[in-house]
């Protein structure tokens, strides 16, 4: 029977072990954040039936849901300073690549979501004479984010846990700190374990809270 | 475009419209006259067009060519750089009402908020005077008490009567009616043309296109028959619906005989 030692881990590393927590949240936010601004943005432009708007957005959209996002840090970090002269630093790489794919879900998201609301709806607000932000802002929007929550919400708990993908190109995340940790006490068992708990313990609440919305949204 | 200042005497103008899809022309140069006060029915079999005429008149289809003019303000389609857009185009719209065949209440308001809704982001009425106002008019229709109530808890009657309410709170000139009772369960088609009669007691200005003969008969000005995007024939209920002389009309009228015209 192997003899789990908690405190092996613990002891003496709480800074680090608090620097990965951190690390792991602020890149969670921030890239849910980024990636819902670019939703919006995207989903608008989607909207616009414009050919010239729409056909960036598509490509875009495509090639970053049919590539791993794995691919795309190591690809911001390694191949784009070749290709272009741009050298990120590996947080912004891997900041920019975990927005991107965030971007690229929300945008989908955010256009199903508008989509799905009854033409009704919109010839009824023309109806009324209102212009098209008025609409949008008025009727359409607040029903749409209503139906856009839920996919939302777990889209961002995917993308929580894709934060871990940031210990390639080593940004002391929970996941790096875990491999420093390791490489330092040789206590993988609990080290992994450990990290394994802290992401539950993190994101559980945010899948109730997701279940939370849905359930209002069926009243 | 200018806009008419005698506000309800304003008189309805179609030159010549047409509305085509593609190589499909759905509605195929079509004029008429709608004077203040005036009820005119139009009908005419299923895709004749109808529905598709009166969603040009306010612009919720843009007409491929024609005029629309109401009192002053005229948009001419012919011309397309000069077709309204963004605000104008909405305040132009705004002069009418329109009622749908399927309500189409906004789903996220109450019954209430439905009314008020276009008073205050439209019309930029303080809120408190669109409130008394939208209570106002749904009294008018009959439902009082309801205000904090949402479209799924109401019957289909009571929701369209609530539609109803939400176009006249706007104080249009003229109200469209689009086939406002084809959805309705027969026993809630009667507590919506009783409004609707009432309003057309009142003076309202008002077009609507019906399957409802004995309605059109007892409350219409004029009666106009279309078939294949084109005025067949037009005239005073008596001349089309009691002693029709034009031969599909009469057919078309066959249908309905023994059932609503009597």
């Amino acid at each position: 029977m192997y003899n789990w030692d908690f405190s092996a881990i613990f002891t003496g590393y709480e800074a680090w072990w608090l620097k990965g927590v951190l690390t792991t949240l602020a890149y969670a936010t921030g890239t849910v954040v980024g990636g819902l601004i670019i939703g919006v943005i995207c989903g608008m432009g989607l909207l616009a039936k414009r050919w010239w708007l729409t056909l960036p957005i598509h490509i875009y959209v495509e090639v970053f849901r049919c590539t791993p996002v794995l691919v795309q840090i190591v690809w911001f970090y390694f191949a784009l300073p070749i290709l272009t002269g741009i050298d990120m630093p590996a947080w912004l790489a891997a900041g920019v690549g975990l927005t991107l794919y965030m971007g690229c879900f929300a945008t989908e998201i955010f256009r199903g979501g508008i989509q799905s609301i009854d033409k009704g709806q919109w010839q009824a607000s023309r109806a009324v004479g209102m212009t098209y932000p008025q609409m949008m802002w008025h009727i359409i929007l607040p029903q749409a984010i209503r139906r856009m929550t839920p996919p939302l919400v777990n889209q961002s708990v995917i993308q929580f846990k894709n934060t871990a993908l940031l210990y390639v190109v080593a940004v002391p995340d929970m996941m790096y700190t875990g491999y420093l940790v390791v490489s330092d006490t040789y206590r993988p068992l609990e080290v992994y374990t450990g990290v394994a708990i802290a992401y539950f313990i993190l994101l559980y609440p945010l899948t109730q809270w997701g279940k939370k919305l849905e359930a209002r949204r069926g009243n | 475009m200018e806009t008419d200042a005698s506000n309800g005497q304003a008189k309805l103008e179609l030159t010549n419209v047409r509305k085509n899809y593609g190589e499909i022309a759905a509605v195929c140069g079509v004029s008429m006259e709608v004077n203040s006060g005036e009820v005119v029915a139009i009908i005419g079999p299923s895709g004749c067009g109808k529905s598709t005429l009166l969603r040009c008149i306010n612009h919720l289809e843009t007409p491929t060519a024609g005029k629309v003019r109401l009192g002053n303000q005229e948009i001419n389609y012919d011309n397309p750089r000069t077709i309204p857009h963004g605000r104008e185009l909405a305040l132009f719209r705004s002069r009418f009402g329109m009622v749908f065949q399927q309500f189409d209440l906004f789903q996220n308001k109450t019954v209430l908020e439905n009314v008020m809704v276009g008073q205050v982001v439209v019309q930029k009425k303080p809120v408190d005077m669109a409130r008394k106002v939208a209570r106002d008019y749904l009294d008018l229709v009959g439902l009082s008490g309801m205000d904090d109530r949402h479209a799924q808890d109401l019957s289909g009657g009571q929701q369209q009567r609530v539609a109803i309410a939400r176009a006249l709170a706007l104080l249009p000139e003229v109200l469209l009616f689009d086939e406002v009772t084809s959805a309705l369960d027969p026993e809630l088609v009667g507590e919506v043309l009783e409004v609707m009669q009432k309003l057309a007691k009142e003076g309202a200005t008002m077009v609507l296109v019906t399957h409802e003969m004995a309605f059109a008969r007892d409350v219409a000005n004029k009666v106009i028959f279309m078939d294949a995007g084109l005025i067949e024939q037009q005239g005073s209920p008596k001349d089309i619906l009691i002693a029709p002389e034009n031969k599909r009309l009469k057919s078309f009228l066959a249908r309905f005989h023994g059932n609503s015209a009597g």
